[in-house]
């Protein structure tokens, strides 16, 4: 180091720190004054974040902060101004004609998309996300329906439910399970008139003995013609749609154990307007009638 | 260690006084703001006629209505790569002229420069120039700094107002968003907006200046790395104006130099002590003249009394320069009062220093402009911007887009028929009402049903997007039906002006799950 100018690298001549390293300076490249006066003023504000705003966690919780702001307390707010937004347009489905809503109507678009919400919320856990079912679930995207695929039907499947013990107005039906008082040839033979009825590969023999069973113990409900009763939610035989399946197994399960789908009813916890909004959503889907 | 004072860290900022100054490079600056500045505050305020459905603003960025007008030109949002297109158009440019000309968009464009050009204009207008300001600045608190302070402040409060409000002119119908923003009517967003950039024009170009370039600016960093030894930058040809002096010390070294040339004869020897750079081969050197004689450069700090960034110019390429060619302008203005050649501060490239310090003339800027390099640059620039126009002109005023429904692929109807559903988003850019026709092809099997609709028509509103349900359905036991995928392409036909589209999609078949 040079005398009487200490700390200055001979090569740049610029300051240096005072630093040395086996010979090797640091040299000072002073910031910007006010650089620091903008890190104390980031202090000073995040002092005054931490009163102002939740910010320091307890066991359970954080402090709430002198403003009593809250995120949960935000969403809320923005929740109840699109609820207020759209208040108008809710009342005006609630009062509703379904049947006579037209589909350029602001409360229809309003019901499908809010239905939409309310499937996933509550139907997609057995009907599916996309509505396509499963087996034993009904899929709605189809034209072929249980209990009726009209808005009014529909509305009513999703109030009362079906086959529950809790609504009163429930859709009601009950096959027998066959198994109990018909003969295995018997049901053996049923089976192969079904698997006839929808147009499917069968026994024709057989069929033709299966005829004389279903129309003693199924036509009641299934009619002669095979095509299903709505009333009773009894399906339609003749079609390619299976709610359990159509091969020959299936089939003969189901005569022998029975099936007993079960719908909740969604009246008590569903208000006026979602039922309507999913009724008009499910009705969209590709099958309404 | 060092006992010595203990070293400071923090450095206060040196206040700078530009002075006035006159000349081609200022010349073309004052046009360049003129023309910039005019450009952005303007622009909102021109009217541009697109019919009785769409606004009549020439320049719109509708983020509501989620569109974007650009007089003749409407960019919906599926359209952004416009905007993409002209980012990487703008970023090549940038380099383009970076690598042409340096830290140009720095000096003469950058809206840092221009407004704090502007803001000297009136800190000038009002305080006087160079030595007053530096006597007011100096002078205490008396009436009359206060009343400059004021006045000076005020105008500058005004432009940023301007500034800020020009900006959501742009977002907004300027003549109702102005007569709102009177009325205390316009949305909060508005008067955020303008007071943001009112704060931040305020303080960027009043008080922060070129510490925004030195300290806070990545352009300047960036920049070195595009500039080669053929890019013309301003510097200081210290070969010529070297050594530097006036008065007494000119005429010693006058006296000097004369005297050792008659003992020596004429000679080539080294001069100023070099810094070793990288890249560059000392061995290789460079011949210099005569080092005793007095170069030009009558250290008269003309170039650095009018430096924005308060540098002086002949310590070399520096960071701190944002290269306004000013210094080159007040050199030249005092080499013409001396007698001596313009150009001792000029836009020089470095490999000039070389042939000039050999005693050979430069290159013609030309040859420096046009090589290899700018020329390739120039090329992708301009075949984007081709495609872009191309774009722009072969799109459509009509568009189909098709997402097949995937939950579930297909569904089976009672009669065995599979179904596939479809999204099918219609836009319709024209500014009137239009039915669009839907069909399908790909297979005579398939049948085509619109959700909701017993026609194959949709209607689509002016200037809107229909998001459309579409159903395709092959008969069972038909080829479409029992393929596991097949090809289809969806047309979409304007029923009045017969104009076309298509997207392609996949009809899926029955397979065993």
């Amino acid at each position: 180091m040079m005398e009487g100018r200490t700390d200055r690298d001979p090569v740049t001549g610029t300051e240096t720190t005072g630093h040395d390293w086996d010979g090797i300076q640091e040299l000072n490249t002073p910031l910007p004054r006010w650089w620091l006066w903008t890190f104390y003023l980031t202090i000073v504000w995040g002092i005054g974040y931490c009163i102002a705003y939740p910010a320091w966690p307890l066991i359970d919780r954080a402090t709430a902060g002198l403003l009593g702001y809250s995120t949960r307390a935000e969403v809320e707010a923005q929740i109840a101004k699109v609820d207020a937004r759209n208040a108008e347009v809710a009342a005006r489905l609630a009062s509703a004609d379904l049947a006579t809503l037209e589909r350029d109507d602001p409360a229809y678009h309003y019901g499908v998309a809010g239905g939409a919400a309310v499937f996933r919320a509550h139907c997609s856990q057995c009907h599916g996300a996309g509505a396509a079912g499963a087996l034993g679930y009904p899929n709605l995207l189809d034209d072929d329906w249980l209990w009726g695929g009209t808005l009014d039907a529909i509305a009513a499947t999703v109030r009362h439910g079906i086959r529950n013990d809790t609504d009163d107005d429930a859709r009601w039906s009950e096959m027998p399970a066959y198994g109990e008082f018909l003969e295995v040839e018997q049901i053996a033979a049923a089976t192969e008139f079904v698997l006839q009825l929808s147009g499917q590969a069968h026994d024709a023999q057989l069929a033709a003995s299966g005829a004389v069973v279903f129309a003693d113990e199924c036509a009641s409900c299934h009619m002669e013609s095979g095509t299903g009763d709505r009333e009773n939610g009894a399906p339609d035989l003749t079609d390619a749609i299976w709610l359990y399946g159509g091969s020959r197994e299936s089939i003969i399960e189901s005569i022998t154990n029975s099936r007993f789908g079960v719908m909740p009813a969604w009246g008590p916890r569903l208000d006026e307007v979602e039922i309507k909004a999913v009724t008009l959503y499910v009705h969209q889907l590709g099958g309404g009638e | 260690m060092s006992d010595s004072e203990p070293t400071a860290l923090y450095a206060a900022r040196e206040p700078i006084f530009p002075r006035r100054v006159s000349g081609l490079f200022r010349t073309l600056k004052w046009w360049i703001m003129g023309v910039t500045l005019g450009i952005y505050y303007l622009t909102p305020w021109i009217r541009w006629d697109r019919g009785p459905n769409l606004p009549d603003q020439g320049v719109l960025i509708d983020l509501a209505g989620r569109r974007f007008y650009f007089f003749w030109i409407e960019i919906w949002p599926h359209e952004l790569y416009f905007v993409a297109g002209l980012l990487i158009m703008a970023g090549v440019g940038l380099f383009l002229f970076t690598s042409a000309l340096g830290r140009v968009w720095c000096g003469y464009a950058c809206p840092q420069t221009v407004w704090t050009d502007l803001f000297l204009l009136v800190e000038r207008w009002i305080e006087g120039d160079r030595n007053a300001r530096m006597r007011l600045w100096k002078s205490g608190w008396t009436p009359r700094k206060i009343r400059l302070s004021l006045a000076k402040w005020a105008l500058w409060m005004l432009i940023s107002v301007a500034t800020g409000g020009a900006w959501v002119f742009y977002y907004a119908d300027a003549p109702t968003l102005l007569r709102d923003l009177i009325t205390l009517d316009a949305a909060p967003v508005a008067y955020f907006t303008i007071m943001i950039l009112t704060g931040t024009t305020f303080v960027l170009g009043g008080f922060m200046r070129e510490q925004i370039c030195i300290y806070m600016c990545p352009w300047p960093r960036i920049q070195a790395a595009m500039m080669d030894e053929e890019t013309l930058t301003v510097a200081y040809r210290d070969w010529r104006g070297e050594p530097r002096g006036k008065g007494t010390k000119r005429r010693a070294l006058a006296e000097r130099a004369a005297a050792s040339a008659q003992a020596a004869g004429p000679r080539i020897g080294g001069r100023s002590p070099r810094i070793p750079m990288p890249g560059i081969d000392p061995a290789v050197g460079m011949p210099e003249p005569a080092r005793d004689e007095p170069g030009d450069c009558i250290d008269c700090n003309a170039c650095v009394n009018v430096c924005p960034v308060g540098i002086d110019i002949r310590d070399g390429q520096q960071l701190a320069c944002i290269t306004c060619a000013l210094c080159i302008d007040a050199c030249d203005d005092v080499m013409a009062r001396i007698g001596k050649p313009r150009g001792l501060i000029d836009y020089v490239a470095f490999s000039d220093e070389k042939r000039e310090r050999a005693g050979q003339s430069s290159l013609s800027v030309w040859r420096h402009v046009l090589r290899p390099r700018t020329v390739a640059y120039t090329t992708l620039w301009s075949l984007i911007g081709l495609a872009l126009l191309y774009a722009l002109f072969a799109r459509p005023e009509i568009d189909i887009t098709v997402a097949p429904v995937r939950n579930p692929q297909f569904v089976v109807l009672s009669d065995g028929s599979i179904r596939n559903a479809y999204d099918v988003r219609l836009r319709n850019k024209h500014g009137e009402d239009r039915p669009f026709r839907i069909q399908v092809a790909g297979d005579a099997a398939l049948r085509l049903d619109i959700e909701g609709i017993d026609a194959t028509q949709v209607p689509v509103p002016a200037d809107d997007m229909a998001h459309q349900r579409v159903y395709v359905i092959a008969s069972a036991n038909t080829d479409p039906a029992l393929a596991d995928a097949t090809s289809i392409r969806f047309w979409v036909e304007d029923v009045i002006s017969g104009e076309r589209a298509y997207q392609d999609s996949v009809f899926n078949g029955r397979t065993e799950q």
